[in-house]
């Protein structure tokens, strides 16, 4: 069998994701042997015209990022949102939330036509997506799993629970008992409760999960002295565009 | 020989962010020479507005991936200047750590894994695997290294997570230090010194090319200043860090997103290569040897030679960790809880060095603890005037070799300023209005 052929894209991010991917530097030159990486800006000259598996990093936010990853679609065979730029806006999507008009006029007065810009999108508001890696950065051992699962063939797994139960799994002493806020019912594991595991909060960086306990989340917000207004306003940190739907491809 | 001459590199590689080329030369008059910034505006300052001091460095940390860090503790220490938040020397001695992991990570990523190619005449680290198996090796542990001082004492390297206003949610063990501390010594350093070898019998392949242009960076008496210090500038001396709006003058040029800056000249150059022009005195002894070794002495001209000067700082970040946590241990680690009871609110302003340069971040907070107002000015921003100056001197003077050779000669230049353009185009100097 040969090498799947793999290429990584940055659109608008902090390109932390692509350097999360080389920080696994003991297991880098075992992951080459499985697959050849055929395009990689950051760090190579080399391009393709073809790949079995694109990685894509950041949001969408410009009219020549919707043009690029058009034709990164039509290339590839796979394609991935990696991190949650890519996966939902991310913290680009902040933006969103205020008129676009006005922004560009403060930072750029007179000269705010000069460069374009649109409201923050997600990857899967422009092309079909078929697998996502979430997170703030996203996580390396869960973005090892997407990748040899798809090299493998297989389907990855996709978690759908709260970061509660992976907190719990490492018998952390929880976040909102310890008088702190925190995200973690509502947020979708797969980070192993990073975060409150090295004493601090969860900050909800891998969006909410698909079902989630309202009223539950309400109560146990409000025992603690926490409010629902500052759960979403702290949710919607990473997550502007998931938290407004309205806002997320509007014209604002 | 050709007087024209047309150059177009799209989205120049094994940089951080996209950038163009673009050089135009007609009958030997050279129209444009100049790198253009084309990755699309984030508008960051105006994000952080209604947000809250515990908020504001987990925001600004995403400016950017690579110098997450640094902007965590730009960040950090604008808030706490705010807010008149004391740390202690402990929590001091840690966020120094870090910084220098921070900074060797970058340094070695840059040096190692992005410029060295260029030298070996390949067009990334991928095939100096087969090569070059053993410089990978040593450059991979380097990187590891890094991101083992991150990862244990921040929770990880990218986007830390422990370091929050007036101190730390979680101290590291004394064995972790300990085992940290070992490393560095007997890892950290032969590989540090294997790669500063390798460079050197490279050296031939840097660029002959010198501009002199004004040097800015942080500057402290008492050690080689990246975690905080006055502002000094090769043309005017020391400045305080409240003075950093006069320095840095930014302006739009419709080329880039990103804003460019001036002081005293029509650019300054910040990074590796100012720092050591300007604090080369105060670097440890076994870095000033590397530094003598690979042909680098203050002040130096060669834009080129910030990579080398980035590889100088490896060494110096090594032993100055070391040195930090031999004084931890000695005193003994204290289970610190973070002072976050503010004593004031109103304006803070701080700077810090980060792998490309000096940054500045300036916060005003409301009585209730939230963002009113929020300035970051990154080094990659302050480095773009001097970039677009240097390919104007340096296009004529190669006009003969070709225009491949001219090509790889401006690449290697943008590189050798390691720029990071996310961050740049972070968007500066947003007002907002009540």
């Amino acid at each position: 069998m040969s090498k799947p052929k793999v290429a990584f894209f940055d659109f608008t991010s902090c390109e932390g994701c692509q350097l999360n991917k080389l920080n696994f530097e003991n297991d880098l030159l075992d992951m080459l042997k499985l697959v050849d990486i055929v395009e990689f800006r950051e760090a190579m000259d080399d391009t393709a015209d073809e790949y079995d598996i694109a990685f894509i990093e950041g949001s969408i936010s410009s009219p020549t990022c919707v043009e690029r990853i058009h034709d990164i679609r039509r290339r590839t065979k796979i394609l991935v949102a990696l991190g949650q730029c890519a996966v939902s806006g991310g913290i680009n999507a902040m933006k969103n939330d205020q008129p676009s008009d006005w922004v560009r006029e403060e930072v750029y007065g007179d000269d705010k036509y000069l460069f374009p810009s649109l409201p923050a999108m997600p990857v899967r508001a422009v092309v079909k997506v078929d697998y996502e890696v979430r997170g703030c950065p996203m996580s390396a051992p869960e973005y090892l799993h997407v990748l040899k699962s798809l090299v493998l063939g297989r389907k990855p797994e996709i978690f759908d629970h709260a970061v509660c139960v992976e907190c719990k799994l490492k018998e952390n002493e929880c976040v909102l008992d310890k008088g702190m806020f925190c995200l973690g019912p509502v947020t979708r594991a797969g980070c192993d409760a990073l975060c409150p595991s090295f004493g601090q909060y969860c900050t909800g960086c891998r969006g909410p999960v698909s079902n989630i306990n309202k009223n539950g989340t309400i109560e146990m917000l409000k025992a603690h002295g926490f409010s629902v207004t500052e759960a979403m306003k702290r949710m919607k940190l990473f997550n502007t565009n998931d938290m407004e739907k309205s806002i997320s491809w509007g014209n604002r | 020989m050709s007087r024209d001459l047309s150059i177009n590199v799209h989205h120049i590689t094994r940089v951080e962010g996209h950038g163009n080329i673009v050089v135009d030369m007609k009958n030997g008059v050279l129209n444009k020479a100049q790198l253009d910034i084309v990755e699309p505006p984030r508008f960051f300052e105006a994000m952080m507005k209604g947000r809250s001091y515990h908020e504001a460095a987990i925001i600004t940390s995403r400016i950017c991936g690579i110098c997450s860090l640094g902007h965590q503790i730009a960040s950090l220490k604008a808030t706490e200047a705010a807010l008149g938040l004391e740390i202690s020397e402990q929590t001091k001695k840690l966020r120094k750590i870090l910084v220098h992991g921070a900074t060797f990570q970058s340094n070695v990523l840059h040096a190692l894994f992005l410029a060295a190619p260029d030298f070996l005449n390949v067009g990334s680290v991928f095939p100096l695997v087969e090569t070059h198996k053993e410089v990978v090796l040593a450059a991979l542990r380097l990187k590891r290294l890094a991101n083992d001082i991150g990862d244990i004492i921040s929770g990880r390297a990218v986007h830390p997570i422990t370091l929050v206003p007036g101190g730390f949610t979680r101290i590291p063990t004394e064995d972790e230090l300990f085992d940290l501390k070992m490393k560095l010594v007997e890892q950290g350093l032969p590989d540090v010194n294997f790669a500063a070898d390798v460079l050197k019998s490279l050296a031939g392949e840097i660029p002959v090319f010198e501009r002199e242009t004004e040097y800015i960076s942080a500057h402290s008496e008492d050690e080689y200043a990246l975690y905080d210090g006055d502002i000094v500038t090769s043309d005017t001396g020391i400045h305080p860090v409240e003075e950093y709006l006069n320095i840095t003058n930014e302006f739009i040029v419709p080329h880039s997103s990103s804003k460019h800056a001036k002081f005293s000249r029509s650019s300054y150059l910040v990074g590796a290569l100012a720092r050591f022009n300007n604090n080369h005195a105060l670097l440890h002894p076994p870095a000033k040897k590397v530094a003598t070794a690979l042909g680098l002495e203050a002040p130096n001209y060669n834009p080129y030679m910030n990579t080398v000067a980035q590889m100088v700082e490896v060494v110096h970040c090594i032993v100055d960790s070391i040195d930090l946590i031999d004084q931890l241990l000695e005193d003994g680690l204290k289970k610190e809880k973070p002072n976050q009871q503010p004593t004031r609110y109103g304006r803070g302003i701080a700077l810090t060095e980060v792998p490309r340069g000096i940054l500045f971040h300036d916060y005003t907070y409301n009585r209730q603890g939230i963002i009113e107002k929020a300035n970051c000015i990154i080094p990659t921003g302050q480095n773009l005037a001097n970039i677009d100056n240097d390919m104007r001197k340096l296009v004529p003077e190669i006009i003969d070799e070709g225009k491949e050779a001219i090509t790889k000669k401006l690449e290697m230049l943008v590189r050798a300023y390691d720029p990071c353009i996310s961050c740049s185009v972070h968007m500066l100097d947003v007002e907002f209005i009540e």
